[in-house]
């Protein structure tokens, strides 16, 4: 008995030694160019994926990434599957209710993507009867529901992935896109997105888009979301996240 | 656990109901028209129509539905033949889509089931009719189709249901049934208990339903067989 008792307490402390390096499982989502994208080779890249682990070396940190499904990211977060979730996610009341977020890490608007030669305006004679597709539960198909659907001027179809709206936007099955400003700018350059253009103007109001994109950990890991805090303040002094943003982006996408 | 969201949105499960109910009873109804069809093609003893309709069944029976769903909405769509044609009226419509998929899934199972129904017909039976100078479509008519009927209905019934929650898959390309709009409550209040137990209830109170109707539904038309039988 002594003896199993022995090894078992061996078995104990040697565990211990090999998780001194901690380990940060971050839920990703990995099909949102250009923030998050898997490659041909299945492995991760975008400015999500390049922030989460500048912050995990500022952490001094193991970064474990751990790819989810959108529809499912927060209750995959609540039930342990990761830690945090660094995935363009807007800050708003809905979520704020389930998790808690960090401060922005950054913030930027939404915008109509058409056809070029659809000759729209975003107006809402233009718009009467027009579909437009969303990625679901974002913060984007909320806004087009209640500013459009609502109003019985346009028809909502919701897409698992921003890539399948895309794709069904260049396959004309729908009249526009609603993305954020990164996103569409990325779809523009793409081989596909060359027929399209931005129209209307940019949409940030604060009761649909909130405060920006935060980092979502579960309300009861105070301390990760304070060490995240710090990280971001961290990166962003030491000019990491602007070399990361200059990679991505033209323009500041932290905002003011 | 907290229903009040379901309470909330219970109209949005009534819409996901009656699609769900459009795209079964559809499928199923030009699906049997097209399985008959296959089921006869099968059986003749014409080399082309007998090869076409057993290559159909194989290859539409060989993969998932799932994935035949994709092909017709998303790989369809990346043609440019399909998409600058008259048929893109068709396939733009992520409803037409699904149905066009779910009516070729289930026309082949269906195909199968009528096939076997025809073969366990009695070979007597078919010889009588022809010894009372029967011709070959009078024998079909009068003694094949109806037991054929007999034979089949209690698998083509199981079909049925297999079908209903066969379109769960099409909230997968857009579509709001009743899967779907537990998929929107899910992803809107991250309440994946309320909102899934709520569709599963539904499909369940469903099948049920549909189970009481066809026990009715054979027990009379049994019965009526037998009476004819003793007559």
């Amino acid at each position: 008995m002594k003896k199993i008792l022995s090894i078992f307490a061996m078995l104990i402390l040697f565990s211990s030694v090999a998780s001194a390096e901690k380990v940060l499982r971050i839920g990703v989502e990995g099909a949102y160019p250009p923030f998050s994208q898997t490659n041909s080779d299945g492995s991760l890249s975008g400015f999500d994926i390049d922030i989460a682990n500048a912050l995990c070396d500022s952490l001094n940190v193991k970064c474990k990434l751990v790819k989810q499904d959108w529809d499912g990211i927060i209750p995959a977060l609540l039930a342990r599957k990761y830690d945090a979730i660094i995935a363009s996610m807007t800050i708003n009341e809905e979520r704020k209710k389930k998790v808690d977020f960090t401060n922005k890490y950054y913030a930027s608007p939404a915008r109509f993507v058409v056809r070029k030669d659809a000759n729209m305006e975003i107006v809402n004679a233009d718009l009467k009867g027009k579909t437009v597709g969303v990625q679901v539960a974002t913060v984007m198909e909320k806004f087009v529901i209640d500013n459009y659907k609502d109003l019985g001027i346009l028809k909502v179809r919701s897409y698992n992935t921003q890539d399948e709206a895309n794709l069904d936007l260049t396959a004309g099955r729908i009249d526009l896109g609603f993305m954020e400003f990164g996103v569409a700018e990325e779809f523009l350059k793409s081989k596909t997105g060359a027929k399209f253009k931005m129209a209307g103007p940019s949409f940030a109001q604060e009761k649909w888009f909130g405060e920006g994109i935060g980092i979502a950990v579960r309300k009861t890991s105070k301390s990760l979301k304070n060490d995240l805090n710090k990280a971001i303040q961290a990166i962003r002094k030491n000019g990491t996240y602007d070399k990361i943003r200059a990679k991505y982006f033209a323009y500041d996408i932290y905002g003011e | 656990m907290d229903f009040s969201i379901i309470f909330e949105n219970l109209h949005r499960y009534q819409e996901g109901l009656w699609i769900t109910l459009q795209l079964t009873s559809l499928s199923v109804t030009i699906g049997l028209f097209l399985a008959l069809i296959l089921a006869l093609m099968k059986n003749t003893t014409n080399p082309i129509l007998s090869g076409f309709a057993r290559c159909y069944i194989y290859v539409i029976r060989g993969t998932p539905l799932l994935v035949q769903l994709y092909l017709v909405y998303y790989g369809l769509s990346q043609l440019e033949i399909v998409r600058e044609s008259f048929l893109w009226i068709f396939f733009r419509e992520p409803y037409l889509c699904a149905l066009f998929a779910l009516t070729l899934n289930t026309s082949a199972y269906g195909a199968e089931i009528i096939r076997g129904a025809i073969k366990q017909t009695s070979l007597y039976e078919i010889e009588a009719s022809y010894a009372f100078g029967m011709s070959k479509v009078q024998c079909y008519r009068r003694v094949i189709f109806p037991s054929v009927v007999r034979q089949a209905m209690p698998a083509y019934f199981n079909e049925i249901i297999l079908m209903l929650h066969a379109t769960s898959l099409v909230s997968t390309i857009t579509i709001v049934d009743i899967t779907g709009v537990a998929r929107m409550l899910n992803s809107r209040y991250y309440a994946p208990f309320e909102a899934f137990i709520s569709a599963g209830i539904i499909y369940l109170l469903l099948t049920i339903l549909l189970v009481s109707i066809f026990t009715t539904l054979e027990k009379r038309i049994n019965k009526q067989a037998y009476q004819l039988k003793i007559t």
